[in-house]
């Protein structure tokens, strides 16, 4: 077991007027550790993702990340410059939109080796290299490294958009429903891909989703959230299995057993 | 420390808030200790809450009350009040659970997902892969299963995938829901010796067993679960 969450949010809070979309939310992950946030739209969900990696600044609350050098740093203390370093090199989102993720205008390998060189990468060989080998990892015949992600499918956006992510070797990294609008094949490769990455590497996630069977497959831990709040949190499959919150309960009930 | 599992004063009850509150009792203040090298089988009618005890012992239901203590690798853990982080690491490597339905990522080919069981109570990948592939031939799945996703298998082999990927793990402490419940009379017996095996090199078992065969070779003892009046 190691020592200290990698990541640790504090009453966070979160309003857009006077709709509250977070209300004092607390949630930490550690490394190696895979947290699925679920809840139905409008529960805060992706709000709450935005504030703590870093994308949009809470109304209240902090989250303090724990860098690869050991420092503490709350993101929302730090400077702009600090938060876009942390987020080049050790966060990554994967939004539900790939658009949101990739550039449309450079090629596939392209948009994978410029992760890389945003870490200080410069051999093209090498590059290329590691970009060919993350297409093949998210499945993308490597045949395609120069064609440009829109004349991709939405499902192969996806998965390049992952490998985009995951290249340059985050230790966090944030998803946004990533597995919403793809077939059932691919998203079994990406669920086993992004498991043994935690598992092997250490890789820490925090995904929200709203696919019990997703969140049941992939997370250690769960956090149902309802109107803002965090209503039920714990092992994931002590949270399914046997839910408490009436709401959870209502949750688990209305799907299909996961 | 040798292993063991200790339940003292456990209860159970189920609130189902959408079915108009409807209280379910399920245990009551049930106490049972399985040392190590015994096989306990918990006998009782249907819903006595036979499945409940096991999975309340391996952290997947949380209890009312009372305490589930798991000693194993000389240190003991309530696991019912235990941090999911804790859990999860009894999970790989203390306490072995053969649920009923085997529950995988599909795609996965099956030597990965007993191999994977291996991997994470701490063997190396080549290790893990060996053993894996000892554990499936030991319960006769053929080799050219290996490479296929167990999603794709008959109800009788997921089960035994199901098995092996628990036994490649020495675990101290083992949790079976009707291990043999859909295997023929030959892969039984080879479930059986290798709970008789676990008890030999001292892992405390627990489980439900409802053939009586199966049952009467490899139990040391019964427990029953008597069922409750379930209005509370």
């Amino acid at each position: 077991m190691t020592e200290a969450p990698l990541l640790r949010v504090r009453g966070l809070s979160h309003a857009y007027g006077s709709r509250i979309a977070c209300s004092a939310v607390d949630v930490e992950v550690w490394p190696g550790e895979v947290l699925a946030i679920v809840g139905e739209s409008g529960s805060g969900k992706s709000t709450l993702l935005n504030c703590i990696s870093g994308r949009m600044r809470p109304g209240a609350g902090e989250v303090v990340y724990r860098a690869k050098d050991g420092r503490e740093v709350d993101l929302w203390q730090a400077s702009d410059a600090q938060r876009r370093l942390l987020a080049r090199t050790e966060l990554g989102m994967v939004h539900q939109n790939p658009r949101d993720g990739l550039r449309l205008g450079v090629s596939a390998g392209g948009n994978v080796g410029e992760r890389l060189m945003a870490v200080g990468a410069r051999n093209y060989g090498a590059i290329r290299a590691t970009a060919a080998e993350w297409l093949a990892r998210v499945e993308i015949d490597v045949g395609r490294i120069d064609d440009l992600p829109r004349t991709f499918s939405g499902g192969m956006q996806q998965r390049l958009q992952i490998a985009r992510v995951l290249v340059s070797r985050p230790r966090l990294v944030f998803l946004d429903e990533p597995t919403g609008g793809l077939d059932v094949s691919v998203q079994a490769r990406l669920l086993d891909l992004l498991r043994s990455l935690s598992r092997d590497l250490g890789l820490a996630a925090i995904i929200v989703t709203h696919d019990l069977a997703v969140a049941r497959l992939l997370a250690h831990r769960i956090c149902v959230m309802r109107g803002g709040e965090v209503v039920e949190d714990g092992l994931t499959d002590r949270v399914l299995d046997d839910p408490r919150h009436p709401y959870t309960q209502l949750l688990v009930s209305s799907v299909l057993p996961p | 420390m040798t292993a063991s599992l200790r339940l003292v004063d456990v209860s159970k009850t189920f609130v189902l808030h959408n079915q108009d509150g409807a209280v379910l009792r399920v245990l009551d203040r049930l106490s049972l200790e399985v040392e190590g090298g015994e096989c306990v089988a918990l006998v009782g009618p249907s819903g006595a809450g036979k499945s409940t005890v096991l999975r309340i012992a391996c952290g997947n239901y949380a209890p009312d009350w009372g305490r589930v203590l798991v000693a194993a690798g000389g240190r003991a853990t309530d696991i019912a009040c235990a941090p999911p982080r804790a859990v999860l690491a009894l999970r790989r490597q203390a306490i072995g659970h053969v649920s009923q339905f085997l529950r995988v990522i599909p795609r996965v080919p099956a030597i990965e997902v007993v191999a994977e069981a291996a991997r994470l109570a701490g063997s190396s990948p080549d290790d893990a892969h060996a053993r894996a592939g000892e554990m499936l031939d030991i319960l006769r799945i053929p080799r050219r299963l290996w490479s296929l996703s167990p999603t794709t298998f008959s109800g009788g082999e997921q089960q035994r995938v199901n098995i092996a990927r628990t036994m490649v793990v020495p675990f101290p402490i083992l949790l079976l829901d009707e291990p043999t419940a859909s295997l023929d009379a030959e892969n039984r017996a080879v479930v059986v010796d290798l709970i008789r095996d676990a008890c030999r090199r001292g892992a405390a078992v627990l489980g439900i067993f409802h053939d009586a065969d199966v049952r009467a070779a490899v139990a040391t003892r019964e427990v029953a679960c008597a069922t409750l009046s379930r209005a509370a």
